[in-house]
């Protein structure tokens, strides 16, 4: 199955690329190992992600998930940026080929991750579903697809 | 620049010449090579000469030519066949190597199910094997040795010759998929040793869904696929005479030009690899020398291989890549694995391969795109921090 063209868009012209410096909250998610690391940095106030910023070393579906999950938080509160689920991210890139859903459900959780750090470093109780990820993708993508 | 096309390894152009001399058995001469009137004879003829030609240009008898499908029923058919014939001895044993063809691995793979046993030599970091480790390896029951003669995806040719001689020396029927050599490399099965060997027409300029065995005369290979008594009753099936002759005329071509081209194309190959090693963290995989004169197989450190092949592609450059997300599973290239790289390098692998068709245009233009694509990739990849903070 070919990619999309809103993958391929993203993947040529990927939002949101780059680092914050003074970060609230840093999550990186993925193994070299398997071909996808993500790592997602946000700056949070008052409970708003106001800005957010990625680095990706993956396929171009990786990519292209780190610069629609990071556009689709962008301005919303903590809580609504957890309920956002790979499912919604692949959906807004109009799909994604069977094999590549994986890198979508690590954009999902380097999200969580960056979230997570941000709520441990604050003291706010870390969200129960919060992802630790174990390094395993293959762990990923056989119960998340 | 127009597109560039540097993925001859996975398949080449027709050539006009090859297509100039199909075109005649897709139009007028259609007849059925197995009948007796006057299309047939004519389609016969077309298939005999075709035959004839093919051999001389591997060093072999007419008769001892097979036409298949394609490399993979080649390969197929030699393998599991020659399998069959040893365990009828009581041989289960078969040996190959770590980075095969796919057609060879998951067809040794059918057999180790079927209770062969298969030994996998070691593929050293140079991407060749050694025949010290063949001849330590081969037993009593050894039925097949089979040793691809040019590795797909990063070159690297064979001992070939040695290997024929020792398996010959030990009365052991040696097979070579040659996929990736024939046209392109100097091949003669008799001087080689070769008791098998399988080849396909599109990577030589020829058309698609077309390729050949040989077997030596003397070896009793059964009939693969049953029906007709086509390719004396050893492969059934009405033969594809217009792709036999576009084969036949391809082969003959590439081996005639065979000198030049490869001077030709080493020359654009040589000049890739010292642009694009320039390129820090990087390196050429397989030896420098031993090599196809159109394979280029590099890896860049903190890049992943898919993301560089559709960089690529986005500027019209067509390449190739052995990644996970290319070979469709969470592990890159079994080959580059083989020779010993780690996961997180051989994820960042590109295969240039060229043929006479490519241009010193077309290299330049490749020279001048991709440190910039790599600088791009390797800008937002936290691997590549991790490497340039040293803690990689």
């Amino acid at each position: 199955m070919a990619y999309s063209e809103k993958v391929m868009e993203h993947f040529a012209n990927p939002r949101n690329v780059g680092k914050i410096e003074d970060a609230d909250g840093i999550g990186e998610v993925g193994n070299a190992k398997c071909g996808d690391i993500m790592k997602v940095y946000i700056k949070v106030n008052d409970g708003i992600i106001t800005d957010v910023k990625f680095n990706t070393f993956g396929c171009a579906s990786a990519i292209a998930t780190s610069s629609m999950a990071t556009e689709m938080i962008k301005g919303k509160s903590i809580e609504e940026a957890l309920t956002l689920t790979n499912k919604a991210v692949v959906e807004a890139l109009d799909g994604l080929p069977p094999a590549k859903i994986h890198c979508s459900v690590l954009a999902e959780e380097a999200v969580r991750a960056a979230i997570a750090d941000y709520c441990e470093k604050n003291g706010i109780p870390v969200p129960s579903d919060s992802f630790k990820c174990d390094g395993c993708c293959n762990s990923c993508s056989s119960s998340r697809q | 620049m127009d597109r560039v096309y540097m993925d001859n390894a996975a398949t080449t152009k027709l050539s006009e010449q090859a297509l100039t001399s199909m075109l005649p058995y897709l139009t007028e001469y259609y007849g059925n090579a197995s009948s007796l009137h006057a299309f047939g004879r004519e389609a016969a003829a077309a298939l005999e000469n075709a035959r004839k030609s093919i051999a001389e240009n591997l060093g072999a008898l007419p008769k001892e030519v097979y036409f298949t499908s394609g490399g993979s029923e080649a390969d197929n058919w030699a393998i599991i066949n020659a399998a069959r014939m040893g365990a009828k001895k009581g041989k289960k044993h078969i040996i190959s190597t770590k980075f095969e063809h796919h057609a060879v691995l998951h067809t040794l793979q059918r057999l180790e199910k079927e209770g062969f046993e298969v030994t996998y030599l070691e593929v050293y970091s140079d991407g060749l094997v050694r025949v010290e480790d063949l001849s330590k390896s081969l037993r009593e029951d050894t039925a097949l040795v089979t040793i691809m003669f040019a590795n797909n995806e990063i070159g690297t040719i064979q001992p070939i010759a040695e290997i024929g001689k020792l398996c010959r020396s030990k009365g052991v029927l040696f097979h070579t998929d040659a996929v990736q050599a024939v046209g392109h490399e100097y091949i003669n099965v008799h001087e080689q040793s070769i008791d098998m060997l399988s080849l396909s027409a599109h990577k030589f300029s020829g058309p698609k869904g077309i390729g050949a065995l040989f077997i030596r005369t003397g070896i009793p290979l059964p009939a693969y696929i049953s029906g007709g008594s086509q390719e004396r009753k050893k492969r059934a099936g009405t033969e594809n005479v217009a792709a036999i002759v576009g084969m036949a005329t391809a082969l003959d071509a590439s081996c005639k030009n065979m000198k030049t081209n490869n001077e030709k194309v080493r020359a654009l190959r040589n000049r890739l690899i010292d642009e694009l090693t320039k390129i820090s963290h990087s390196r050429l995989n397989g030896d420098r020398e031993k090599r196809l004169s159109g394979n280029v197989s590099l890896c860049f450190e903190g890049v992943e291989g898919e993301a560089l092949l559709l960089s690529l592609d986005l500027k019209g450059i067509s390449a190739s890549s052995g990644s996970a997300c290319t070979s469709g599973s969470l592990d890159p290239s079994h080959v580059l694995l083989a020779i010993g790289l780690p996961h997180e390098i051989a994820h960042g692998s590109l295969r240039l391969s060229l043929n006479e068709n490519n241009t010193d245009k077309e290299v330049d233009y490749v020279i001048e795109a991709l440190p910039g694509i790599i600088e791009r990739l390797r800008e937002m990849s936290p691997v590549w921090e991790k490497i340039v903070k040293g803690e990689n």
